[in-house]
């Protein structure tokens, strides 16, 4: 007897039923599992990407990315463009009009007023509002009547989809969040764990940090779905556990984010129960190499600061030489799987916004790298460790913990020693590493170390914002409270000037190019070693059917669309 | 005896103060940051924003007065109210301890994560007790048999392998293989019936031997240790000469006097169910009260931590004088004036 | 020493305490067994990595997750080290490790508990003092240490001495309290005890009274203390480790290895299967070398 099946009690016999998307609720129940637990509904107030998710059953934005990145009208009607007229000519602002007859789970109307109350909420300068940088730039959002909003810019805003769009940042019922504004923002513990949406799914109870149960909205806007009468999104454990609940006890659907190694997924998905999804999006796994010195000896205040270059990986031929000794291919291979594919850029989709100039790095030349660091003047010493002018090639190498970045570490690890260069390897917890506590030491944005390994990404499909992190003035250092996206501490006023054009450049076309031109100073210089373009990786059971594991959005993102199989 | 709980008593609120203080500036010192979880994506202006709408711009003893008066004062005035129905002072303004992760109150989610842990732990306890109790005690009366080598091998054994691996192991055995057993706990299964107690039942055997074996091993090795010590006491050989039943000499005499480190070693164990089994709650994902801790000291959630830890305090400040009082009655000798 | 003084010590042994504790040990046959194992576990870890000079850490990319083999006695790991390499290379880490964290905690447990058992006047202050390390949590207490020592004893001893200190010292401090607590409760039992007041009443000093009256009667239960901690540094060490504390990742100890293999039981089983077995062992040949001792140094026994 299978545990999913008890669990379900009476509710499961919609099993049987034909076809799934005949009507509402005929399936029964899906059990989703999210290892790292759900803490709050309220994507405005959350504290990872989890909750994100788990809110975007609920609660919908006007538009959102689908599984290829492309805008797909929620609670819009259609998706504004210049051609259409919803973004005005001197793009300036952007005109969305709501579905309609559209209701909330409790019965009453969605209106433009939510819309600008969602703005009020999220800008409150008291309020602590997480998606805050959504809404940057908007000067206004008003509404017209009672179905258009209209959102005013202070400036032209060439790519306008930021407020009120994707997963981050849906609209809130204004009724329900009223009191709720500022300060009282994180006292109204009902909203914030069962707001009222317009998604396809109702919270009925919430247990933070531990299991959420939802059922399917009386309200929703299309009648025969969601084909689930019930959600359980259980919380908690470990990745590795949560795939194998999924691909070999069957107890779960479906399990978010199972970042394991592959030939675990491999055994556990040979079971025959479950399938491995991937998807991906713009999240690359890459080395930033520190432009300044961290030595302790500098003393607090000096140390990994622009007053100190650092006093070999400023060197091109170096920095080439590191990134040429890595066998990328095998990183994927150990690590990630399907999950993951070489890449050599910081931007790595769209496609439209990837470069096609850096191949160079896709194949390891341990050769080269030595002829590079020969020609360059650093030669191996008597403990085989290359050096020039009395200054050894010796590397200190953070990351977080996670036993796939340790594996690549210690391959990276045994290629640059092979290379000559001495590296001694850290792992830190990741809640002190991401963190950024200006107290501890042991933050990305410190780095006092020479070379870091993580991931990152951009939201949407438009680098803009996440290449603006490159900059000189994003450089973490003491007077910013070491705050600051450019942690390898990369300034180039060339950079700086292509970037700023890219805030006054229109068209997708015209922005691809400059994009693709900025990509690739910074993978031409010496900050930046790209390694890994990753995917999500999220395992169903073969019982789900309609999931479209999606990169650009929530990966609960058509929920509405996921049906029992037979 | 009396004066002397009294004045221990009296004692426990200055020292639970000064430990409260001391944790709070632990916490406060530790590198942790409740932004920590977001994307990477998020800037560096937002996440300070977020902090201060937390309340972390305040100075150091600011926050920590607060968080005294919220959990002394405003805490108990909410109990009392729930309680009674009465409404004392302006409760809907009175400021309770809120967790920043999950924007509510700790002290309701502490209620809310009781029942499992208590469950789960608390039962593994139990079971530990039970079995390891009258194993020490048969293992020494028959010391080196095949019975006590047996004995120490499986309890050797139960406590140097972690339960990180002894829980992989049965879920592997008895979940994957068999199938018999869930390898998740629901949190939310009411038992009302003798199907749901019979599911309760199951979903609690795994996790609850695995904690018993470590918790067993460790008592019974006590108990072993503590009854040979006395098993070879002068007034043991007195007792049996005047022609005591040799059962009333070991379960009554002995096993008497060889309580003391038991009962230590089970006093430091009751608070420990409070601060749940960390490992053992995410393995099965029975997300009680250890769940909870590392979830709150992962998110530097630090009001949540901060008042998890401070019960665990007072815990353990109470058992421990229980324990002292044990003392006093399993040996008169002992005095404390 | 000339050879006659030799004959005249053989012929007429000294019968002291120790000797006599000696003779009683060698005669207990599980402890025996136990110091042969303990020794042999020594010896491998010890000599073991010039015998088998595979590097632990040389990563081979194509023998990842390999069965055991003439080439790889124990197997591979998934990224390609050699995993009995590793449990030789980690055991001196974990053994080392794993007896001076639990040396460390029971000194300190043992000399608080002692203080605190015998002499009322500490006894309070003492006891709270183990209260508030008992309620202390201890993640954040660790991140606290790593924040403000890592970098100095790691300037002062270099990396791999500073490190191992670091460990040791926090093990040490974090797992005193129940040894504390027990010696305690048994110092307050034994203290009132016949033999007890009778040398009190004859005038012998405290620490006379402590050392040989007290001390050898809560031995049993300090042997416990001592073999279970054994087992809890090994496994607290690989914990420190996960946390970033510890040794960096690349550096094999016992239960790094078994925590690293957990995931891999069933594609690998040889890589839970030692550690978890090398910990065992060890835990379990400490523990009857424990019973030897205890047995030895018991005068009860002893006469038997």
């Amino acid at each position: 007897m299978n545990y999913r099946h008890m669990l379900a009690g009476a509710a499961i016999a919609g099993l049987m039923a034909p076809a799934a998307w005949a009507e509402r609720g005929s399936d029964g129940q899906v059990n989703i599992l999210y290892w790292q637990a759900i803490s709050i509904m309220n994507p405005f107030l959350s504290n990872g990407t989890k909750d994100i998710e788990a809110g975007s059953l609920v609660l919908e934005p006007l538009a959102r990315f689908n599984e290829t990145g492309v805008l797909v009208p929620y609670l819009a009607e259609d998706i504004p463009t210049l051609e259409n007229g919803g973004i005005s000519e001197d793009l300036t602002s952007i005109t969305w009009t709501l579905k309609e007859g559209l209701l909330w789970s409790d019965g009453t109307p969605v209106t433009a007023a939510d819309a600008v109350f969602t703005w009020q909420y999220c800008t409150h300068p008291e309020g602590g509002c997480a998606q805050a940088p959504n809404f940057g730039g908007v000067s206004n959002v008003e509404a017209v009547d009672e179905r258009t909003i209209r959102i005013t810019f202070d400036g032209p805003k060439p790519y306008p989809y930021g407020p009120l769009v994707g997963g981050q940042s849906p609209v809130l019922q204004a009724a329900q969040f009223e009191g709720c504004l500022g300060a009282n923002a994180p006292t109204c513990t009902e909203a914030n764990t069962m707001p009222i949406g317009t998604g396809p799914f109702v919270v009925t109870d919430f247990r933070a940090n531990d299991v959420v149960l939802l059922e399917a909205n009386p309200n929703f806007r299309d009648p025969d779905k969601p084909a689930f009468q019930t959600v359980v999104l259980k919380g908690g454990g470990d990745p590795a556990s949560a795939a194998r609940s999924v691909l070999e006890t069957g107890e779960f659907d479906y399990a978010w984010n199972a970042q394991v190694e592959p030939e675990i997924l491999t055994q556990m998905a040979a079971a025959g129960r479950g399938e491995v999804l991937s998807s991906f999006g713009t999240l690359v796994e890459r080395i930033h190499v520190n432009q300044t010195d961290p030595d302790p000896s500098l003393g607090e205040g000096m140390r990994s600061t622009a007053a100190h270059p650092h006093p070999f990986l400023t060197d091109p031929d170096v920095v080439k030489a590191l990134s040429l000794a890595i066998d990328r291919e095998i990183l994927v291979e150990t690590g990630y799987g399907a999950a993951g594919q070489v890449t050599c850029n910081l931007v790595p989709a769209p496609d439209f916004n990837a470069s096609p100039n850096n191949d160079w790095c896709k194949t390891q030349d341990m050769e080269e790298a030595k002829r590079l660091l020969d020609e360059a003047g650093w030669v191996p010493g008597s403990d085989g460790i290359r050096e020039k002018d009395g200054r050894r090639l010796s590397i200190l190498y953070q990351t977080s913990t996670n036993s796939v970045r340790q594996g690549a570490q210690a391959l990276i690890k045994q290629w640059w020693e092979e290379l000559g260069v001495e590296t001694e390897l850290r792992n830190i917890d990741a809640a002190v590493f991401f963190g950024a506590d200006p107290g501890s030491p042991d933050t990305l944005q410190k780095f006092y170390a020479d070379v870091e390994m993580y991931a990152n990404n951009f939201d949407g499909t438009d680098p803009e914002k996440y290449l603006g992190d490159w900059i000189c003035d994003q450089a973490p250092r003491p007077e910013t409270q070491w705050q600051g996206g450019n942690t390898s501490r990369f300034c180039s006023e060339e950079f700086d000037a292509l970037l700023a054009k890219l805030g006054s450049t229109a068209g997708q076309e015209a922005r691809s190019a400059i994009a693709i031109e900025l990509n690739d100073m910074i993978v031409n210089s010496t900050s930046f070693i790209p390694l890994i373009h990753r995917g999500r990786v999220s395992v169903k059971s073969n019982s789900l059917g309609g999931v479209l594991l999606n990169s650009w959005d929530s990966e609960l993102w058509n929920a509405a669309d996921w049906y029992r199989m037979q | 005896m009396f004066a002397y709980t009294l004045r221990r008593l009296l004692f426990a609120i200055p020292t639970l103060l000064v430990i409260s203080f001391i944790i709070f500036a632990l916490l406060d010192l530790s590198p942790g940051d409740p932004t920590a979880n977001l994307p990477l994506t998020i800037p560096a202006e937002v996440r300070e924003q977020i902090r201060i709408s937390l309340g972390l711009g305040e100075p150091f003893h600011i926050r920590y007065l607060l968080w005294l008066q919220q959990f002394f004062v405003n805490e108990p005035l909410n109990i009392l109210e729930r309680m009674t129905g009465w409404t004392i002072g302006d409760s809907a303004n009175r400021m309770r301890v809120i967790s920043w992760q999950t924007r509510s109150p700790v002290v309701d989610i502490i209620a809310e994560r009781m029942p499992q842990t208590l469950w789960v732990v608390g039962m593994s306890y139990v079971v530990g007790i039970l079995i390891a109790v009258p194993i020490g005690v048969l293992q020494a009366y028959k010391q080196y048999s095949i019975f006590d080598q047996v004995g120490t091998f499986v309890s050797m054994i139960g406590y140097s392998v972690p339960t990180f691996f002894t829980g992989l192991v049965l879920i592997v055995i008895f979940s994957v293989q068999l199938g018999w057993l869930p390898s998740i706990y629901d949190t939310n299964l009411e038992v009302n019936s003798l199907d749901t107690f019979w599911l309760q039942v199951k979903q609690m055997i795994m996790p609850v031997m695995v904690l018993a074996l470590a918790n067993a091993s460790q008592i019974a090795s006590y108990m072993r240790a503590s009854m040979l010590d006395n098993l070879n006491q002068d007034y043991v050989r007195t007792a049996r000469a005047k022609g005591m039943k040799e059962q009333t000499v070991v379960l009554v005499h002995v096993l008497r006097n060889s309580l003391i480190p038991v009962v230590t070693v089970i006093a430091l164990g009751i608070p420990a169910i409070f601060s749940g089994a960390i490992i053992t709650e995410q393995i099965f994902r029975v997300n009680g009260l250890g769940q909870l801790l590392i979830t709150g000291i992962q998110g530097a959630d630090l009001p949540l931590v901060q008042t998890l830890t401070f019960i665990f305090a007072f815990l353990i400040v109470a058992f421990n004088l229980i324990a002292d009082l044990l003392y006093g009655m399993l040996d008169p000798r002992i005095r404390y004036e | 020493m000339s050879d006659a003084a030799m004959s005249v010590l053989d012929t007429t042994p000294p019968r002291s305490q120790w000797g006599d504790v000696w003779r009683q040990f060698r005669k207990h046959k599980g402890a025996m067994v136990g110091m042969v194992i303990f020794g042999l576990i020594l010896f491998a870890v010890i000599f073991g990595p010039y015998l088998y000079t595979v590097d632990p850490q040389y990563i081979d990319v194509r023998a990842r997750n390999a069965p055991p083999s003439w080439t790889h006695p124990m197997g591979t790991d998934n990224i390609g080290r050699d995993i009995f390499a590793q449990m030789l290379q980690g055991g001196r880490v974990s053994l080392a490790v794993g007896v001076t964290a639990m040396l460390l905690a029971l000194f300190l447990g043992t000399l608080v508990g002692m203080l605190a058992g015998y002499f009322r006047r500490l006894d309070g202050i003492l006891m709270r003092v183990t209260d508030l390390f008992l309620a202390l949590p201890i993640l954040p207490l660790l991140l606290v240490i790593i924040m403000l020592f890592r970098d100095t004893l790691r300037a002062l001893f270099g990396p791999e001495t500073g490190i191992f200190l670091l460990i040791v010292g926090i093990i040490g401090i974090t797992s005193w309290m129940q040894t504390a607590r027990i010696v305690r409760g048994d110092v307050l039992a034994l203290k009132e005890r016949e033999f007890v007041l009778a040398a009190k009443s004859i005038g012998t000093p405290a620490r006379r009274i402590i050392t040989r009256h007290i001390l050898p009667n809560v031995l049993s239960p300090i042997m416990v203390s001592a073999t279970l901690g054994v087992a809890n540094a090994i496994i607290t060490e690989s914990a420190l480790s996960f946390l970033g504390l510890g040794f960096p990742s690349d550096f094999p100890t016992w239960g790094r290895l078994l925590f690293d293999g957990a995931n891999f039981m069933t594609l690998t089983p040889a890589r839970v299967v030692w550690p978890g077995l090398a910990i065992s062992l060890t835990v379990l040949s400490v523990n009857y070398i424990g019973y030897g001792l205890r047995d030895a140094m018991d005068p009860r026994i002893r006469g038997r």
